[in-house]
This record gives structure tokens, C-alpha cells and sequence, in this order.
């Protein structure tokens, strides 16, 4: 069963996706949909594919798309590069944000907000006033601007920091790849605030992958996909969730295993 | 643009500055021998002591083998012959600005560097508007009574101030380069910073305007006096185009008691030259020395800045950037001799090759016998960009005191898929991404410059990363 696929003005549109890395096949066949203002999230085990189809979406070079298609606002997004999506509204909080010593948090953050939304909102008193705002909403001290990017961060660090750069890139589709885990619950309410004010009674949307029901509660998604082998073996509402988080992937793996029975 | 003989006479009406009044054109045939030492050393005028000096380092040049170590094949193409040792300075100024590689020229106008500076810059003309700055910080200086001339000027004015510490760090039998440089210098800075002077600014080498020859043998000597200090920086990120194959330059410096030296140099040669300079200081009790070194391009850089701590509590630093691209050879380090106890050092070397460049750290820590409690700390990290580039590090560390304290790292490492991929995400090119990484990898170093240096730096790293993405 596939969530509602080709609905009429899909922000974005998975489309049979089949995605390999060195030879192994690691998605086969996902479909999904998202509309403007939704919420999904994907669920699944460890290496179910879930960092793989997020990668995919933001145009990671190592994996190669055997078929199917990704498109953005109905054009294909698969023939552009990575900073390209970035810049169409595609952004990707990484499950391993990676470290880039001497690269200063408050010169890096100026210069990815110039490159996706344009040097005048980089400027100035209002770029500042802005920065500001997102850093106390999430309890980012300013020391944190002279820091290296992800240099010597924390697990949550890292997390906020990911968070941070999707609430000054206001993008129009947000992967969240379990931004949650190494969050403590405090985290995971401005987390989830951040989501809700950046995605509900908006265009845009929000795809949040994780493995624990927790998050989901504060976000309340509109769909949860659970994602088991590289294919998505079950989607229904947030009570999905409930069910996941009482019986196990087991359950769905059974469920699913009748439904094809 | 005015012609150059407007820009010779702007400069040579300029009275406190370097000038160059002369406007006979001597150069000298190609190729080196004692009456060609002589010769120059008499055509500027030098106390015989200069003159037999020259002589005594032209001879131990010639008898000199050339080392057996670093890039010997390199080392090796060098012909002697075929090089210019004296110039007078019109001479350079005569070059054509459309002689100036297209691509260096390109280089000059992604960088931004207006065009009359672009020419002062790569030698074929002199950059006059500049005097009125320069101006105003001589004149400052000269008010602290500290004294900053050409070398050439140095000797004249003060001759016995020159005599007792030239060739006193680094003597004339120390290698075969310097001695080629105490045979032929010419050009180079001369400063003398009385007791207890703070020189607050910078003090600039690019503000010595003039058209003299582009310091192929410049010979720098400073000496800061008991409780002063001053902040040197020669150099200019933009590339150094020149037709001469050879610098070997010299920089001796000396802080007496308690005082502090800190020389910043950037280079950006050309990948025909031959960069092969001595730099030493030695550091006095209580007395501090530091090396901000950056070397860019150069078809082959052997440059070790070396601190002689002479005296109880003294400290070294010694940080330094390379960067070799296609063709070049970076061979460049830190030598560091504790000879007193309580001294100190730090040496971080930062290194990045690219289209089979290479980088090689070569590091030499001693500590005497005598000098106890000494603390040391090396740090070398060497970033390859592709396959084809190699990085090679030998340090060596001779300690004679148990009482020494010894630190060392090294790392190699490459720019990951990941990493490029998680900037990629944030809307920026590759080869944005990765001038990213590289400027964040020379961070350390850059933040010792002042800032136009820096911006500078980093810009000319985004130049140097474009093109690169395969
Ligand atoms: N770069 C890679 N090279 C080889 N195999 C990979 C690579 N990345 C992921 N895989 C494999 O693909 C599968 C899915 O991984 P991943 O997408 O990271 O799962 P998840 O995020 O759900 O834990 C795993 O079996 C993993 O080992
Ligand atoms: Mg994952």
C-alpha cells in the first residue's frame, strides 16, 4: 500500500524509488507523497534504508538511482546537485552532521543563508535579529557562533545545530534524520516546535525520520510510513505510531506479511 | 596609466623614501664570479668590510656542495649561470605589463586588486599613490626613534649597527643559499627598535614602495631592543609573477631581553621559481619570536624559520601554512634550539596538496643539555585533496635534558564525500565547499595575519579550488 501517491499538487513526490550503493540494493520501490503543510514521518529499524532515502532526496553522490524519481513541486529533482536542491527549499538535518574545523558556526550560517535565500537576507541588523531569536528559542548560547562547525560538539549540540540552520534556511521541504535521538526531551519539544511552526498553515513540509514514537507525539504527523527492508511495508495515521511503539516491528513485518498473503 | 619614466621620477622625487636616482641601466651578463661580487659591491658604495664579506660568502658558495637532502632532482635543474645577479632597479621597472601571463593577470582581477596596483605588484611598475601611506608610517616610527630603511639605505646610515649584526644569526658559512645571499643581496629591510618601544602597527613591507628589483637576494635584518616589540609583514597574497627562477632570500632577526618579534610572511610565487630562503632569529632572555609563515606555490620551497633561544625563559612560535598545486614542492617546516632553561616553543604546521602537489614538513627540535625544563610542542597536519598529491613529514626531536617536556602530533588527512556532501546541503558549490574546508583548515594560521591579509587569503584559496572539482 502506498500513501496517497500522485495527489494533485504534491510538494514533493517519491515515485517508485529503487536506490543502490556499490552494486546492493538498498531501496526497492518507494512511493510517497507529501502535500504542502504536511507532516510525515518514516519509522523503521537500523538499516532499513532510512538515512539512504534521505541522502537520495538531498542528492548525495555516492548512491546511484536504479529507477523511479523524486520530484519537487513536480519537476524531477534528480539531475541536480545537492547546493541546487538546497536552493529550491530541500534540506536535510543529518543524522551525523559533519565536522568542519576553522570553519567559524556564525560566518558559516551568513554564508549558507546567503547562497539558499539570497545575500540581502544574509545582511544586516535583520539577519542578526533573526539568528538571534533561533538561537535563544533553541538555547544556543552566542559563544556558539565562534565555534567550528561541529567541531568537539556534543550529541545534542549537533542536533540544535541542525535545527538552527533549518529555522534560518526556511526550506520548503525539511528531512529530519532521527534529529531526535541524542536529544533529551526538552530538545525534542523546541525540536518539534520548530517543525510545527515551520511546516503547519504553511506551503511547506516536513519528512521526519526516526525510531522512536516520542518526537511524533509533539509533532503529530499527518502520516507515518514504517519502512522495513528498503520498502514501505505499512502507512497509516499517528496511531501507527502507538501500535509501533506497543507491539514492535514484528507486528508490522506480520501485519504486512498477511496483507500480501 | 602613466609611463615609466613619470613612475620613476614620482619615486625618485620622494625624499624620505626609497629612491632611486640613478637612471643608468647596469645589469650584468648572466652568471656569477668574484669580479661580478666585487662590482656590485662597489657600484653601491659599501665599506670594505661589506665588499670582503661578499667575497669570503661568494667563495664559500662555490666550494659548497648542494644538499643532499629535500628535493635534490629539483635542486639540481637550478643553473646558476643563467641567472642575473644584479639588476639595477629601472631595470625592472621596463618590463611589459602584457609580458605578464594572462593567467596571473586573471588571477589579479578575480582577487580584485585594481589594475596600477596589479602592476606594482607584479613588477612592472612602480605603485607611487601608496607613498603617502607609506609616508605617514615612516614618519610615525621615526618619532619612536626606530629605524626602517632598505637594507641598502641601513648600511649607509648606519653602518656600525649593521656591521655588528649582520650575518650574526646566520652566518655567512651556514648554507650554500645564504651564502649566495651575502655574496649578491641586495634590497631587503633594515629595522632597529630602541628599548622599550612598542610599535603598535604592522609594520608593512608593502608600504616600501619602490621599483627595485623584486627581492630575488633580499637580505632583511631586525633588531628589537630590551623590552620592545614590533609586528613585521612582508609579502602579498597576490601571485608573485617573475622571470628570475631564483629567490634566496635572508632574514636574520634579533630580540634582546624581554622583547618580541613577530614576522608574518605571505607568498604566492609562481610555479617557475625557486624559493629557497634562510630565516633565523635568535631570543634573548625573556624575549619572544614568532614566525607567521605562508607559502603559496613556488616550483620548489625549502624554508625552515628557525628560533635560536639563547636565553633563559625565552619563547619560540613558529606557524606556518603550505599550499602546493600542480608541479610545486613545498619543503618547508621549523627549526627550533633550546639552549636555555625555561624556554619554550610551538610549532603548527598546516599543509595542503592538490593536483599532485607535495607537501613535505621537515622539523628539527633541540634541546641542550644544560637547558632544563624546556617545553615543546609540535603540531603538524598535512590535507591531501586528490590521489595524484603525496604529503611527507620528517620530524626530528633531539632531546639532551630528562627535565624536557615533549609534545607531538601528526595527522593526514584527506576531504571526505560526507563532509563535502553536508555543505553541499547548504547551498553551496563543491568547489565552495570545499574552499571552505581548506580556509578552515588553514584557520589557525590565518587568524595570526592582519585582516586584509586574511580576507585575502582566503579569497585567493576559492581561486584555488576552482577548476579542481573533476
Ligand atoms: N555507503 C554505504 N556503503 C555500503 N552500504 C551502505 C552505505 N550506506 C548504507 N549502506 C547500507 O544500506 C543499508 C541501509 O542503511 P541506512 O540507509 O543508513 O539505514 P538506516 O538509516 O535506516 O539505519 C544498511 O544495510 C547499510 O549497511
Ligand atoms: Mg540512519
Amino acid at each position: 500500500m502506498t500513501a496517497a501517491s500522485g495527489r494533485a499538487g504534491a510538494l514533493m513526490e517519491i515515485v517508485d524509488l529503487h536506490v543502490g550503493i556499490d552494486g546492493t540494493s538498498i531501496l526497492k520501490g518507494i512511493d510517497l507523497t507529501i502535500l504542502p503543510g504536511e507532516v510525515h514521518a518514516i519509522m523503521g529499524r537500523n538499516g532499513s534504508g532510512k538515512t539512504t532515502a534521505a541522502n537520495v532526496i538531498m542528492g548525495h553522490p555516492d548512491y546511484e538511482v536504479e529507477k523511479g524519481d523524486v520530484l519537487l513541486n513536480g519537476d524531477s529533482l534528480l539531475d541536480e546537485d545537492p547546493w541546487e536542491r538546497a536552493r529550491q527549499g530541500v534540506f536535510l538535518s543529518f543524522q551525523y552532521p559533519q565536522a568542519v574545523p576553522g570553519l567559524q558556526v556564525g560566518n558559516f550560517l551568513r554564508k549558507s543563508v546567503a547562497s539558499i535565500r539570497g545575500e540581502e537576507a544574509a545582511k544586516g541588523a535583520d539577519f542578526r535579529k533573526e539568528l538571534n531569536e533561533a538561537m535563544d528559542q533553541l538555547k544556543i548560547p552566542r559563544s556558539f557562533l565562534s565555534r567550528y562547525v561541529n567541531d568537539g560538539f556534543s550529541g545534542g549540540e549537533k542536533k540544535r545545530f541542525e535545527i538552527l540552520q533549518m529555522m534560518l534556511l526556511k526550506p520548503k521541504l525539511a528531512i529530519l534524520d532521527e534529529t531526535d535521538s541524542g536529544l533529551d526531551i526538552d530538545g525534542i519539544k523546541t525540536v518539534a516546535s520548530g517543525v510545527n511552526a515551520a511546516v503547519r498553515g504553511t506551503d511547506s513540509g516536513a519528512l521526519i525520520i526516526t525510531h522512536y514514537s516520542r518526537i511524533l507525539e509533539h509533532v503529530k504527523p499527518d502520516f507515518i510510513h514504517v519502512l522495513i527492508g528498503g520498502k514501505i511495508v505499512a502507512s497509516g495515521g499517528p496511531e501507527l505510531a502507538t501500535q509501533l511503539e506497543e507491539n514492535g516491528y514484528d507486528w508490522v513485518e506480520n501485519v504486512a506479511a498477511e496483507e500480501v498473503a | 596609466m602613466p609611463d615609466n619614466q613619470e613612475a620613476r621620477e614620482a619615486v625618485g622625487d620622494y625624499k624620505a623614501g626609497w629612491k632611486d636616482t640613478e637612471n643608468s641601466t647596469i645589469r650584468f651578463d648572466f652568471g656569477l664570479s668574484e669580479e661580478v661580487v666585487r662590482e656590485i659591491s662597489k657600484l653601491k658604495e659599501e665599506p670594505e668590510w661589506m665588499t670582503e664579506l661578499r667575497v669570503k660568502a661568494y667563495n664559500h658558495f662555490v666550494n659548497r656542495p648542494m644538499p643532499k637532502w629535500g628535493n635534490t632532482s629539483a635542486l639540481g635543474e637550478i643553473d646558476f649561470d643563467s641567472i642575473c645577479y644584479y639588476l639595477r632597479s629601472s631595470e625592472t621597472t621596463e618590463k611589459d605589463w602584457d609580458d605578464v601571463p594572462e593567467e596571473i593577470r586573471n588571477t589579479f582581477d578575480r582577487l580584485g586588486i585594481p589594475e596600477a596596483e596589479q602592476k606594482w605588484l607584479s613588477g612592472v611598475t612602480a605603485q607611487y599613490e601608496s607613498e603617502a601611506v607609506y609616508h605617514s608610517i615612516r614618519e610615525d616610527l621615526e618619532k619612536q626613534g626606530v629605524i626602517f630603511l632598505d637594507m641598502d639605505s641601513g648600511l649607509k646610515e648606519y653602518p656600525d649597527l649593521v656591521k655588528k649584526w649582520f650575518c650574526s644569526v646566520v652566518p655567512l658559512t651556514d648554507n650554500k643559499f645564504s651564502a649566495l645571499n651575502t655574496a649578491v643581496w641586495s634590497g631587503g629591510s633594515f629595522i632597529y627598535v630602541p628599548k622599550g618601544v612598542h610599535v603598535e602597527m604592522p609594520v608593512q613591507a608593502y608600504f616600501r614602495i619602490n621599483a627595485k628589483n623584486m627581492g630575488q637576494f633580499e637580505r632583511t635584518l631586525i633588531i628589537a631592543d630590551e623590552g620592545s616589540s614590533i609586528h613585521y609583514v612582508e609579502g602579498c597574497t597576490a601571485p608573485s609573477y617573475s622571470t628570475d627562477s631564483l629567490h634566496s632570500a635572508v632574514v636574520e632577526l634579533i630580540a634582546l631581553p624581554g622583547a618580541h618579534i613577530r614576522y608574518s610572511t605571505v607568498q604566492n610565487w609562481s610555479s617557475n621559481v625557486y624559493n629557497l630562503v634562510t630565516k633565523r632569529g635568535i631570543a634573548h632572555e625573556n624575549a619572544k619570536i614568532e614566525w607567521v609563515d605562508g607559502n603559496i606555490g613556488s616550483k620548489l620551497t625549502m624554508k625552515y624559520p628557525a628560533v635560536i633561544l639563547k636565553g633563559e625563559g625565552a619563547h619560540a612560535e613558529v606557524i606556518s601554512v603550505a599550499y602546493s598545486g600542480d608541479g610545486q614542492h613545498q619543503d618547508a617546516g621549523a627549526k627550533i634550539h633550546h639552549l636555555a632553561s625555561n624556554t619554550t616553543s610551538k610549532i603548527l604546521s598546516k599543509s595542503i596538496s592538490k593536483n599532485g602537489g607535495r607537501g613535505t614538513y621537515r622539523g628539527q627540535v633541540t634541546v641542550s643539555p644544560k637547558a632544563e625544563n624546556c617545553k615543546l610542542n609540535v603540531v603538524c597536519d598535512a590535507l591531501i585533496l586528490d590521489e595524484e598529491s603525496r604529503s611527507d613529514t620528517y620530524p626530528t626531536m633531539e632531546v639532551a635534558n630528562p627535565t624536557a617536556r615533549c609534545e607531538h602530533e601528526a595527522s593526514v588527512s584527506k576531504v571526505s564525500d560526507d563532509q563535502l556532501f553536508y555543505l553541499m546541503s547548504r547551498g553551496h558549490s563543491e568547489e565552495e565547499a570545499l574552499a571552505m574546508i581548506v580556509n578552515g583548515f588553514f584557520e589557525p594560521f590565518t587568524r595570526e595575519l592582519p585582516m586584509e591579509y586574511a580576507v585575502e587569503l582566503n579569497q585567493l584559496m576559492a581561486l584555488e579550488m576552482e577548476g579542481s572539482i573533476g
